[in-house]
């Protein structure tokens, strides 16, 4: 069941990215900058996590859950260390995929060529 | 040469097409006028280490076989004119520092094709030169660079948008007789019809090219009956029935003989959206297939009209509209005694 | 002239020429494409806590890691893009396409050397998924922290 709650809800957040691109004039990065914010925003009332329980790497797969992330991170080290926490914290749940992404990416562009 | 109207040159001397040249990409050679273009490159990268090197090799190599064919010298050629779409025409400006030609630049995207031959021949005709060369290069990866996206970045393409055409194509300009003579140019004025969506290039200069069109047949006293075929540059599937019904409200019937560079340059089954597009689309149908058919005698006399869109990404971004420019030349065959 | 194409009525005449996008079609292969996504992403979290006996909820960076380490790659082979056109949001929205976006920035400025290039590139288009996501994470994570200090 875990698997068809992934594909029912991993695709259906990006239908409702392809109705952004089809019936608007938005850029993706206009429209991901969105997506991350309301994963932030749903996090935020304590919704996203619910999602992520219900439909595992159906929510943490697209990448609304990015914007979860980072506010989950920042609010573990705001039980701690208060306001500081937030920015000391922000980073911390998102760091594994930064960091792969920003040393695959160079590696590749080192090995690679653009293929046109 | 007289000034005909507001902006129209029609060339008293007799100025003529002496040789021409054409270079493509891969995806070009594989299209329906593959078979025409003098030669074709079986690699985007053309041999090359990056894409701007692989435009410029485009460029040379067309000049290069172009004065081959006429067995001319480039110490001859008194004039090089060129244009392409990179920031500070890159291409153009590079390619002429390997030439010991004097050299005029020309920026007029799309159009620049048109708008070099139509400067190059009203030189030669009043006699500024003898031997002019007009040409011009676009390049799919190079282009989608400067105005779209990376080219390995997964965004999704609208239905509208056009494939910049890879290739070259190179004109020589001069007063010794040949096929086809070069008998006027209408200079487009820049339209702006409140066009804003750059993935959408053929609702946007079908104005341009519909105004320069018009003006030409009002400043000559002409009808679409006096041509064989008018080819615009890359107004695409969206712009090429745009510009038939504007010219229809004008009482001007195109339907038969207007057909669409961006439209011949591919076939159907190839993944091209709404057509080609580029500096490159209307130089190499134009210099390649068309004046193959002027030769030949199966077209009398032609009307080019390449169109422009002659907006930046930045200025997208400051949500300007998209201004666009068209200039069309009339290419005549002339019997040969 | 006629007032049908004249400039101020040019954009909504121009309309009727434009081709539509397939909206089901669409939003069929991006839900396709999208769901299949997620679902390795699932399959990854399973292998993880299976194999290398990671948590469930520790198991998700090592799977994101993975999609982001296949994305790249397909990126480097060109495929990528050719899954963007077929599948739209369904191939931009996973963490794959955040990938994507740096992979194919990267890559395209390769020319311009490693630092000026390739570094300083980068984030051209992810870039703003990450400002927008820390300044909106930063915001609510203010207004949750100040909420939870008065109850």
């Amino acid at each position: 069941m875990d698997y068809v709650w992934a594909f029912l809800v991993g695709g259906g957040i990006c239908v409702v990215g392809q109705l952004l691109f089809d019936l608007t004039k938005l850029t993706p990065a206009h429209v991901m900058s969105i997506f991350v914010v309301t994963g932030a925003v749903l996090d935020g009332f304590d919704l996203y996590d619910k999602l992520v329980q219900f439909a595992g790497a159906g929510a943490l797969v697209p990448i609304t859950s990015f914007g979860h992330s980072l506010l989950h991170g920042a609010m573990v080290q705001a039980e701690e260390h208060g306001f500081l926490g937030i920015a000391i914290g922000i980073f911390q749940m998102t760091s594994a995929g930064i960091a792969s992404a920003i040393l695959f990416g160079f590696l590749i562009a080192v090995f690679f060529k653009p293929k046109g | 040469m007289r000034k005909m109207g507001n902006q129209t040159w029609l060339f008293e001397n007799k100025i003529f097409v002496s040789e021409t040249a054409t270079v493509s990409g891969p995806r070009e050679k594989e299209g329906p006028l593959g078979h025409t273009f003098d030669y074709s490159y079986d690699d985007l990268r053309c041999g090359e280490t990056n894409w701007e090197l692989a435009e410029r090799k485009l460029l040379q190599h067309s000049i290069d076989l172009c004065l081959q064919k006429k067995k001319i010298t480039k110490d001859q050629i008194d004039l090089f004119l060129s244009g392409d779409l990179l920031n500070q025409n890159v291409t153009a400006n590079y390619v002429a520092r390997t030439l010991p030609i004097p050299f005029l630049c020309m920026f007029g995207a799309c159009s620049t094709s048109m708008e070099t031959t139509a400067v190059a021949s009203a030189l030669v005709d009043a006699k500024f030169a003898d031997y002019a060369i007009a040409a011009t290069s676009s390049h799919n990866a190079t282009a989608e660079r400067q105005f779209r996206y990376p080219t390995e970045y997964g965004a999704q393409k609208p239905l509208t948008s056009t494939t910049t055409v890879t290739g070259a194509g190179t004109m020589l300009i001069s007063r010794d007789q040949s096929d086809i003579r070069i008998e006027s140019a209408t200079i487009g004025k820049v339209m702006d019809y409140h066009m804003d969506d750059p993935f959408d290039m053929g609702s946007a200069m079908a104005p341009a090219a519909y105004d320069t069109i018009k003006t030409h047949f009002q400043d000559l006293g002409r009808t679409p009956q006096d041509y064989d075929l008018i080819l615009t540059g890359d107004l695409s599937a969206v712009g090429s029935p745009i510009l038939k019904d504007m010219l229809k409200e004008d009482g001007f019937n195109v339907d038969d003989i207007h057909n669409d560079s961006g439209l011949m340059i591919y076939n159907s089954e190839q993944p091209v959206f709404a057509g080609g597009s580029g500096c490159a689309c209307s130089a190499l149908v134009t210099y390649g297939h068309v004046f193959n058919e002027l030769r030949k005698g199966n077209l009398k006399k032609v009307f080019i009209v390449a169109t422009g869109a002659l907006m930046s990404p930045v200025m997208v971004q400051q949500k300007e509209t998209i201004p666009t420019i068209a200039h069309g030349v009339v290419f005549a065959r002339e019997e040969m005694n | 002239m006629s007032q049908k194409f004249h400039p101020d009525n040019y954009k909504k005449a121009a309309k009727a020429y434009q081709p539509k996008p397939n909206l089901l079609f669409n939003c069929s292969k991006a839900f396709i494409i999208g769901g299949l996504i997620s679902v390795l992403g699932q399959g990854l979290i399973d292998f993880y806590t299976n194999v290398f006996d990671f948590t469930e909820k520790e198991a998700g960076n090592p799977a994101i890691t993975t999609l982001i380490l296949l994305s790249a790659i397909l990126t480097g082979l060109g495929v990528y893009d050719k899954l963007g056109q077929f599948a739209g949001a369904g191939s931009a929205v996973p963490v794959t396409g955040f990938a994507n976006s740096i992979t194919s920035a990267a890559l395209e400025h390769k020319s311009e050397g490693l630092v000026l290039g390739v570094a300083t590139n980068m984030f051209k288009l992810a870039g703003s998924v990450i400002v927008f996501g820390v300044v909106s994470a930063y915001v609510v994570g203010m207004i949750r922290y100040l909420i939870q200090q008065w109850m």
